[in-house]
């Protein structure tokens, strides 16, 4: 590689950056919110306020870190928790194929695993909307401002989450499952087949939660299994259209 | 086991997840069966997280189960992510004063 080419040395460069601060204010406020959330979780199941700063800061990812610390709180394995952030972070590898194709061929290896590190359902969906190619600096803008929010937002619920009275913390801890609502029920209702996974996935689970016969799975290890054979039943029952090459847009 | 090491198994397999894809493909998945799978995989594994977990979140299920009815509903009608957790967060709220 000769001079870097997306050097914050050039005013277009800059000005992307500023443009992805800009863009990512909203989300990061939104991640301090249900960060929170995550540290309440994080409290009740041991984490110290550092460690839950850590993991956020680390993963970045809401349904990731969740089934993580359900993991941790069944004491898995490390085999086990590797399986779990594998399954629950799944899209993250789906989101990274789609930006693998927004950027310049000619992006540098180090700029690609920068712009790989906070790949997430917010920052995909504001990078892709940008037009042409992806500008790496406009990635790092938005991730200056969404990372710190969503680490910190995590240790202010973990330390706060002591604070403050029962019903407060009962009240909060339902906004990541608000979260996790707002992403799986706009494309269950576009597409009838992911509505009908979604409920069976919700019918399966309660299944497998409350008879007798499945108690000795758990929690974590009850997700990846569900998740693996609804998944896969779907994709053999109802397989995607595949996917037109070569769309800019 | 140790929370750390807990922690760091998490980031580093969140990272590769993101990393690899990023670096080494640089044609579009083929595999019909591969691209379905991982298509609906974050709806069923957000599903199963949700549900019945959201009933045990919260001091009592009854409130859990009403912030799961007015979550779908909100959502439903195109909420984004931030309203609907906080729509969720006050339905609880609420519901609690009379529980």
């Amino acid at each position: 590689m000769n001079t870097d080419f997306y050097s914050l040395g050039t005013a277009s460069n800059r000005s992307a950056f500023l443009r992805g601060m800009q863009d990512a204010i909203p989300i990061g406020l939104g991640y301090l919110a249900v960060s929170f959330s995550l540290g309440i979780a994080a409290r009740n199941i041991g984490l110290s306020p550092i460690q839950s700063f850590f993991m956020s800061l680390l993963n970045n990812a809401s349904a990731g870190e969740y089934a993580g610390l359900t993991m941790i709180a069944a004491e898995g394995t490390y085999l086990e928790m590797a399986m779990i952030t594998l399954i629950a972070n799944a899209r993250y590898l789906l989101m990274s194929c789609a930006m693998s194709q927004r950027v310049s061929p000619e992006t540098s290896f180090l700029h690609r695993m920068l712009v790989a590190f906070d790949i997430t359902d917010e920052l995909f969906g504001i990078a892709i909307a940008r037009p042409g190619y992806l500008n790496p600096n406009y990635t790092y803008g938005a991730v200056v401002v969404a990372a710190p929010s969503w680490a910190i937002g995590t240790a202010v619920g973990c330390i706060a989450g002591n604070l403050m009275p029962e019903r407060m913390v009962s009240a909060f801890s339902v906004a990541l499952f608000g979260m996790f609502l707002a992403i799986i029920i706009p494309p269950a209702r576009a597409d009838k087949v992911v509505g009908a996974f979604v409920g069976i996935s919700f019918l399966a689970s309660a299944v497998a939660t409350w008879v007798p016969l499945f108690a000795g799975i758990s929690s974590g290890m009850r997700t990846i299994i569900l998740t693996v054979t609804i998944s896969a039943a779907a994709a053999v029952l109802f397989p995607r259209e595949a996917e037109k090459e070569g769309e800019g847009s | 086991m140790n929370i750390w090491v807990y922690i760091l198994v998490m980031a580093g397999v969140s990272y590769l997840i993101r990393v690899l894809p990023m670096t080494l493909i640089r044609r579009p998945i083929k595999n019909r069966f591969i691209q379905s799978f991982l298509y609906y995989v974050p709806y069923v594994t957000l599903a199963v997280m949700t549900f019945p977990a959201i009933l045990d979140a919260t001091l009592s299920p009854v409130s859990g189960a009403l912030a799961l009815i007015v979550g779908i509903i909100a959502a439903w009608c195109g909420a984004g992510l931030f309203p609907v957790a906080v729509v969720c967060c006050m339905v609880v709220f609420a519901a609690e004063f009379f529980l």
